[in-house]
């Protein structure tokens, strides 16, 4: 659900940016360090960071001195009635062309500036996500238990989106602002300082009122953004459960509750939206009022002599342009503070300390290319050739030795206390225990997912902390109960384990997992693709599928986990065969939930809250009479 | 998009203020434009200060007019949005509240979610757009050129032509740009889509080695995102300093040829000054009105979406003559049930018949698509049936009133469901006075008293939200002591067992043999260990039942019973339960 909700991927919009400014903001924990941090990032780009701040601030200034040529072209036809000569239509010209030429560069300069940055802030926003991207697979596992998958996510999209968002636009709207506000003022004060000074009288008016409008809508705004979580919630939550809701009778007081919390957001929602509508007309009011003023005593110092007419039109010109850049700097610390905060969540995951060990991305190698499958290729005859040869590399045969292995997910609750067993290659190990007990655990010891706290894990003959990662886990295949397919297709994923097995190794593997005919009734074959939600195959069709990823994988150690979701009777038996075709000269562990698959085993581990209480055959078990005995009976005491 | 903008018909006499009180406005923002020609033209030209100062007055109370204006319009511009979408959220909660599972199952759960939330929000923020500016945008507009138009009717065409490169402008962006955004967007979407992946499959990837293959993978998306991210965001950084030309060359069109006229007296000085804003104002409002073009068309894809659900009708409604039952005992009887899922071309169920006593266990057992879940949801009138009908104690369903029906049923659905609140908020769902004994009994009943005094505050726990912080196994047990806290004459299990070990499984069957004895259960199971000592079993395939009678019947007679028992029992225990 979460993962749905992301999916519209920009940030979430207030009502309108103006409002979205006014909402309370995040706020980083330490500002300053993330935005060392974030410029740490930017240190590559200087040279072209520089000339985008040089041609904002030159488009800014050609923009500025614009109006008051214009004023000058005004003037020269005023002088030229007043004088009674006709206007100057040479002088005229000239001030056109040149103002031309100023608009011209003026757009240029803007341009150029937006071109750069366009290209400069999406490099650095694919930057971004790369990190996040590959450090994803250098995170201890340990490190997902403490994160949702949600989470994760929208901090790979949105806050990179938010802080995308502000250097692409942000960063020069406030340098392109601070500049015509200074800029501005110098000009306004060169025409008449009188005048700049009742003008900007109305400034601090304006201020005040802001922030009384701000501060009174805040508090709606974060209402608004409450009661909305709540009815979404209400929502979710009953449209989930709608079928118990039906039958349980309660849709009445499911839809008093909806109600209650429905009017509420109506509340809030109309107040904060009637509050932040008041910003423009409140500030236009300024604006207005600093126009009449301008008006009024530029006429009076126009009659007096001391301005021209030209002059009054470019002041209004300038007055009028004063209100936005103010106000986007007023709002320069709310961005800041919120691209702080994205940014943070951003480094808080790439300063997240990886595994020992971690995996590398290998640049500029991409699947599919001719060459480097080629070689690849020959690197894999020459390693299981050496293999085979028993050459340096002693082939790998699946001997399992855990040596008084203890282990906690928490470094104080320890929950495998002193375990020892043995597996020999080829033999099956059945893991069992009720619900909850911690089956799986056993299994992400083995793949080294979480470190042993004492003991250790020896595979043929190896510890497995000697490996590397990448070398220990080409050992095990692995068919999990959440049959996780990826959005490709059929192809990609029964390669999945081995990108470069021929088709003819991928389709006996198919074949061995009885899922070769199945493939092959699709339209597509081999390259049907598995939608999004991978609902255009069944259940019992994705776990024959991850069955054949993993016979094609071709490792000696098997690990499984029994469904215990239903399919229907003929894919099950389906599956058993599959699986068993799997396990054929395999170590293997199973998580198992099947008798049959229980008493075939060479060993059963009984687990009981995260401990090994037991170990032995089925018969072994049975006689003892303990925890095996009792679990077996239950299902059949009569 | 109809279905959704009738809801904004009780708020006409609102929108009719907002247009009049923008109108007020709009008039007054344009006149402030001719008083200052008045003041240039009869006051500084002429040296006449009084007149200057008389209309200085009249300009300031013309701005406080203008700001009034504005408010008011935003006031009623708000309560239009916001109440017309408390009152389309609200109806169409209320519809999908009432819909059948018939209905329900034509939309997905996420997406109708997403309408109740998200595309209201939308419509919200589209109305007060829209009453803002698409209304002010054009009688500013009109106004404006109205305006210049009695100003200088020989200087227009310099607006008209500044409009049409605007208007090239724009298409070029249009064909340009816009496709580009709808890719953008589904890049977006796939981004989110390969890390939601690889997130789920975390131990998958590393397991198989296959970090490098998800880095490329990722790479392609990220990669492409970036290439269209540049295209457009350079299209944009083009598109705004390109109206700023525009506007600044129009303007010096307009002194330009202004310079003759005034010269050859057909101009005043003053009134060139007001036409400069007059135009600014046109072009202005012209980029508005562009723009919710843009607007617009994405609000009527979310009206759209939600009118799909607010027109679509609830199709089980109790019969108006409906009696409500006395006494109930929970006798069951299916006759002749045909059923088929709407628009379906085959019977999901085809003549169904048998009886289900209280006292008794009926239990239910097939592969997947047989039927069996479709079965018991017509039970409680989830769906109704096609054909035959479905008695509770010789009434006929669909005669009496919904509520009495589900209030003699407890139903336990296949996923263990629960809501926000303590563990005995969910246990008490069925019954809002349960003592806290009802509760503890149904606790142990279901197995569940257990691990519910394991929790930090037992009872009174809380459930996260969809209850993740309880196990599947934890909550389905927990969604059958809320059935039986209820304590209903029949209770149905859609396959409730699923996620409890065998061991569980069994203690649960036998608390709940012993606690219900007087009761209706009717069992749906995959699991032969779960259903074995039921009084009746009916096997089902493709939708019709082809054995019936007790485990040890079955495995005589039933051919497809014996097959599903002997790929799940060793030959010892079907040797144990022939015997």
């Amino acid at each position: 659900m979460a993962a749905r909700q992301q999916q519209t991927g920009k940030p979430k919009h207030g009502p309108g940016s103006r409002a979205a400014a006014m909402m309370p903001g995040e706020k980083a924990g330490d500002l300053r360090g993330t935005l060392r941090k974030l410029l740490s990032y930017l240190a590559p780009y200087k040279f072209r960071l520089f000339f985008v701040l040089l041609f904002a601030i030159a488009s800014t200034i050609f923009a500025i001195v614009s109006p008051t040529i214009l004023g000058t072209a005004t003037d020269t036809i005023v002088q030229g009635l007043m004088s009674g000569q006709g206007v100057d239509y040479e002088a005229l010209l000239q001030i056109i062309v040149f103002l031309i030429g100023l608009y011209a560069v003026s757009f240029g300069f803007s341009a150029a500036q937006g071109f750069i940055m366009a290209g400069m802030s999406q490099q650095i926003t694919y930057e971004f996500r790369r990190l996040l991207s590959e450090k994803m697979d250098k995170l201890p596992v340990r490190y997902f238990d403490g994160m949702t998958h949600g989470e994760y996510q929208s901090r790979v999209i949105n806050d990179i989106e938010t802080v995308n968002q502000s250097l692409s636009q942000s960063l020069t709207q406030v340098i392109t602002a601070a500049v015509t506000i200074i800029g501005t003022l110098i000009m306004m004060i060169r025409i008449s300082l009188i005048m700049t000074v009742v003008a900007l009288l109305v400034l601090p008016m304006s201020m005040v009122m802001i922030k009384l409008v701000v501060r009174r809508s805040q508090g709606h705004f974060k209402n608004q953004q409450k009661y909305l979580g709540e009815v979404n919630a209400h929502v979710e939550e009953m449209f989930t459960g709608h079928t118990v809701v039906k039958v349980f009778n309660k849709e009445e007081e499911s839809q008093a509750e909806f109600d209650a919390m429905n009017d509420k957001l109506y509340e809030s929602a109309w107040k904060s939206q009637f509050l932040s509508g008041i910003m423009m007309p409140a500030t236009n009011l300024i604006g207005n009022l600093g126009y009449v003023l301008v008006c009024i005593l530029g006429g009076y110092l126009a009659i007096a002599g001391r301005i021209s007419i030209g002059n009054i039109q470019a002041f209004i010109q300038y007055v009028r342009s004063f209100n936005q850049p103010l106000q986007q700097v007023a709002n320069a610390a709310n961005l800041l503070q919120s691209t702080a905060a994205a940014a943070e969540r951003i480094f808080e995951i790439i300063d997240e300390e990886e595994e020992e060990d971690a995996f590398e991305p290998q640049a500029g190698h991409t699947l599919g290319q001719g060459m480097a499958q080629e070689s690849h290729e020959a690197a894999e005859r020459t390693q299981r050739t050496a293999a085979a040869d028993g050459g340096e590399a002693p082939a790998a045969k699946g001997r399992v030795e855990f040596e008084h292995i203890n282990f906690g997910y928490k470094p104080d609750h320890t929950i495998i206390h002193d375990f020892s067993f043995v597996a020999e290659p080829g033999s099956r190990v059945a893991i069992v225990g009720p619900t909850g007990a911690g089956k799986t655990t056993i299994v992400k010891l083995l793949l080294r997912y979480y470190e042993l706290n004492s003991g250790r894990i020896l595979v043929d003959g190896t510890d497995i902390t000697e490996y590397s990662r990448n070398d220990l886990r080409e050992h095990f295949a692995m068919v999990l109960q959440d049959t996780w397919l990826f959005s490709g297709t059929m192809r990609e994923n029964l390669k999945y384990g081995r990108p470069y097995a021929t088709d003819e190794q991928m389709i006996e593997a198919a074949k061995a997992a009885h899922i070769h005919h199945f493939i092959k009734t699709l339209p597509d074959g081999y390259d049907t693709k598995i939608n999004e939600d991978a609902d255009n195959i069944s259940q019992g069709q994705k776990q024959l599928l991850t069955i054949a990823r993993a016979m094609l994988a071709d490792n000696p150690i098997l690990i499984l986990d029994e469904a215990t979701s239903s399919v229907d009777t003929r894919t099950e038996r389906l599956i058993q065969q599959a699986m068993a075709n799997l396990m054929e000269g395999r170590t293997s562990f199973i998580i198992a939930h099947r008798l049959s698959t229980i008493k075939d085993a060479d060993t059963i581990l009984v687990l009981d809250k995260g401990d090994i209480v037991e170990q032995g055959t089925h018969e072994e078990l049975l006689e003892k009479g303990g925890a095996y005995a009792k679990l077996y009976n239950s299902q059949f005491e009569e | 998009m109809k279905t959704t903008l009738r809801y904004f018909k009780p708020y006409i006499p609102y929108m009719l203020l907002v247009v009049l009180l923008l109108f007020c406005q709009a008039m007054c923002e344009l006149s402030l434009p001719a008083y200052m020609s008045d003041i240039i033209n009869n006051g500084i030209v002429p040296m006449d200060m009084p007149y200057i100062y008389k209309t200085g007055l009249i300009m300031v109370g013309l701005a406080f007019a203008c700001s009034l204006f504005a408010v008011g319009g935003g006031f009623f511009a708000s309560r239009t949005a916001a109440g017309a979408s408390r009152d389309i959220r609200r109806a169409l909660f209320s519809n999908v509240t009432d819909f059948s599972s018939a209905e329900l199952d034509s939309f997905s759960t996420a997406s109708l979610i997403t309408r109740a939330t998200n595309d209201v929000q939308q419509i919200q923020q589209a109305a007060v757009m829209t009453l803002r500016m698409a209304i002010f945008a054009p009688i500013m507009g009109i106004g404006a050129l109205v305006r210049a138009l009695a100003t200088s009717p020989s200087l227009t065409w310099t607006i008209g032509l500044a409009l049409a490169v605007i208007i090239c402008i724009m298409v070029f962006m249009f064909f340009a740009v816009m496709p580009k955004f709808r890719i953008l967007q589904s890049k977006l979407d796939r981004l989110n889509q390969v890390i939601a992946e690889r997130l789920s499959g975390l131990l998958v990837v590393r397991a198989f080695n296959s970090e490098q293959a998800e880095e490329e993978r990722f790479d392609v998306t990220n990669t492409e995102l970036r290439k269209i991210n540049i295209f457009v965001n350079r299209c944009m950084a083009f598109l705004f300093p390109s109206m700023t030309i525009v506007m600044n060359l129009v303007n010096i069109l307009i002194v330009w040829v202004g310079a003759h006229m005034v010269e050859s007296q057909n101009l005043l000085i003053g009134d060139m000054l007001a036409f400069l804003q007059y135009a600014m104002h046109v072009i202005i409002s012209f980029l508005f009105v562009t723009m919710m073009f843009i607007m617009i068309p994405r609000a009527a894809v979310s009206g759209n979406r939600i009118g799909e659900v607010l027109d679509i009708r609830p199709t089980i409604r109790d019969a108006e003559d409906a009696v409500t039952p006395s006494a109930l005992r929970g006798e069951i009887t299916f006759k002749d049930v045909s059923f088929a899922y709407p628009d379906a071309e085959e019977k999901t169920l085809d003549d169904i018949s048998f009886t289900a006593s209280p006292g008794t266990t009926t239990a239910i057992i097939g592969g997947t698509g047989s039927g069996k879940s479709s079965l018991i949801s017509l039970i409680p009138r989830l769906f109704d049936v096609t054909e035959g009908s479905i008695c509770l104690d010789g009434q006929d369903i669909r005669t009496m009133p919904q509520k009495s029906l589900r209030d003699a049923i407890g139903y336990v659905p296949q996923k263990g469901l629960l809501f926000t609140g303590t563990i005995a908020d969910n246990l008490r769902y069925g019954k809002s006075d349960a003592t806290m004994e009802e509760l503890e009994k149904a606790a142990a009943t279901s197995q569940s008293i257990s691990f519910i005094n394991e929790m930090p505050n037992g009872f009174d726990t809380e459930v996260a939200q969809g209850g993740t912080s309880v196990s599947g196994g934890q909550k389905q047990r927990l969604s059958i002591a809320r059935a039986l806290v209820k304590d209903p004459q029949v209770l149905i299990f859609d396959d409730s067992f699923s996620a409890l070990d065998f061991k569980t499984d069994a203690a649960l069957r036998k608390a709940l043999r012993e606690s219900a004895s007087e009761k209706t259960l009717i069992i749906v199971a995959q699991r032969i260990n779960t259903i074995m000592d039921a009084d009746q079993i009916l096997v089902m395939e493709d939708g019709r039942i082809v054995g019936r009678g007790t485990h040890e019947e079955l495995l005589r007679t039933c051919e497809l019973y014996k097959e599903i028992a002997m790929s799940q029992l060793s030959e010892e225990e079907l040797g144990k339960g022939v015997a």
